[in-house]
């Protein structure tokens, strides 16, 4: 366990110092599942509204179902950017521009986009 | 991929419609035409169900709520309200044409005079003034009863909201402006929803056409407990994207209602009723 703990900490002190220098910042144990509670609260992405996510009830359908993303985006940075602020790709979006507008915060959106990317 | 396509045509479209300034008959037969092109069986005089004119399931449920209407008693109790003498003797209908009774769908017009819009709440509470009275509160209880009256006395009406001059064509563009215009945290504007997503589901919610938004008010809805009117529903939805609700029957508002009645033009008066 305080091994694991320590590998833990090891990795996040690594994605910590390689987010300094390449951006998206590298996933950290835990993001995946942290992402995916972030985008499924109401009060925070509530993707769910207009996407359909695998795992998820009752979803909108504004919005193409989040499938495939690796292969929709192959650079995790257009997928962040996708989501920081969707109106860079379509100026009449109906999509919330989650990082622009600081409806995520920089950590909740990192997470959001490697829940998404792993979908 | 061809679902993303259709839904950036869909907003280019709009897109073009906000921003001309096109004549307002232009505007309405523009958006007929992109939601004719979109429900292509639904009949023009459906428009005025909303969800339940797009959804047979939802539709069942809700008639079977109208089969014993919710809304019933503020009918008659409107009725009450309406033909009790204010305390100087005369009544509310005193102060219209027709002693009130079948022009619902006359409202909102624009007044020449005031050169502003003039919505049915705001007739009702001016008569209670021109007759010593304090004004109702907006939205819901006695305002949202008479309400259900006169709109009740004039079901199948077909409205028919006039733009007489240029200030009133003012009036309208500004409603058009606000319905366009993305606000609220969430950055949407009444158009996202209802136009360029119309039918389609935001969660579990069907989202209803803007054409026929206008002809059925007030409602019942058990999310209210009560019948409320149109502005109150336009609360409801800033709510929804985290805007801040305009005044009762603000310039705002007033505009934007006639704005949103003058799409509903040509359709016949259905209210009051009920939505979920
Ligand atoms: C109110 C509706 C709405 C909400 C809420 C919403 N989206 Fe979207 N999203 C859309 C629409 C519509 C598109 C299609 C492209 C466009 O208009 O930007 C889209 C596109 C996307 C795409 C690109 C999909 C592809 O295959 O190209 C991604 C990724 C995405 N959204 C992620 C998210 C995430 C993550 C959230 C929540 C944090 C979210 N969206 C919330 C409406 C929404
Ligand atoms: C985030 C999406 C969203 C936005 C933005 C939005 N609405 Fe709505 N609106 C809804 C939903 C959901 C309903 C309930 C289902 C329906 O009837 O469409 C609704 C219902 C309505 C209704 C009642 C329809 C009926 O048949 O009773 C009116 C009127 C309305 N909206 C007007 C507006 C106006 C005006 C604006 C802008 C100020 C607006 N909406 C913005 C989602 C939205």
């Amino acid at each position: 366990m305080r091994k694991a703990m320590k590998l833990v900490m090891a990795a996040s002190v690594v994605a910590l110092v390689m987010s300094v220098t390449i951006t998206p910042a590298t996933a950290v144990a835990g993001d995946v599942e942290e992402g995916k509670v972030i985008a499924f609260d109401r009060q925070k992405g509530n993707c769910l509204a207009c996407h359909a996510i695998e795992g998820g009830s009752l979803p909108g359908n504004i919005g193409p179902p989040l499938v495939q993303m690796k292969s929709r985006f192959p650079d995790k940075a257009k997928l962040r950017d996708q989501i920081f602020d969707p109106t860079r790709n379509n100026p009449n979006t109906i999509m919330p521009p989650f990082g622009k507008l600081d409806l995520l915060t920089a950590e909740e959106l990192r997470k959001v986009v490697e829940f998404v990317y792993s979908l | 991929m061809r679902k993303i396509g259709s839904i950036v045509v869909a907003g280019c479209l709009l897109g073009v419609a906000a921003s001309t300034f096109a004549a307002p008959e232009d505007d309405l037969k523009s958006l007929q035409k992109f939601y004719k092109e979109r429900f292509p069986d639904l009949k023009q005089d459906e428009y005025v169900n909303g969800v339940y004119a797009l959804d047979a399931g939802l539709r069942e449920q809700w008639q079977a709520i109208e089969d014993f209407p919710p809304y019933e008693m503020d009918i008659d109790e409107g009725k009450k309200l309406f033909e009790t003498p204010f305390k100087n003797g005369k009544t509310y209908g005193s102060c219209f044409e027709k002693g009130g009774i079948s022009i619902a769908h006359k409202y909102p017009y624009f007044d020449a005079k005031t050169g502003k819009v003039v919505t049915l709440e705001q007739a009702v509470n001016d008569c209670r003034k021109t007759n010593g009275e304090e004004p109702l509160p907006w939205y819901k209880g006695k305002i949202a009863q008479i309400m259900s009256y006169m709109n009740f006395t004039s079901r199948g009406n077909v409205i028919k909201v006039d733009i007489p001059n240029d200030a009133a064509r003012q009036a309208y563009e500004q409603g058009r402006k606000y319905y366009f215009a993305r606000r609220g945290q969430l950055n949407m504007s009444c158009a996202h929803c209802h136009i360029d997503n119309a039918g389609r589901r935001i969660r579990a919610d069907l989202l209803s056409p803007a054409i026929g938004h206008a002809a059925h008010w007030p409602v019942y809805r058990s999310d209210w407990g009560a019948v409320g009117t149109l502005q109150m529903r336009f609360d409801g939805c800033n709510k929804q994207v985290r805007a801040k609700a305009a005044a009762p029957q603000s310039d705002e508002y007033r505009n934007l209602e006639y704005f949103i009645t003058y799409m509903s033009n040509g359709l016949p008066l259905a209210g009051p009723t009920s939505r979920k």
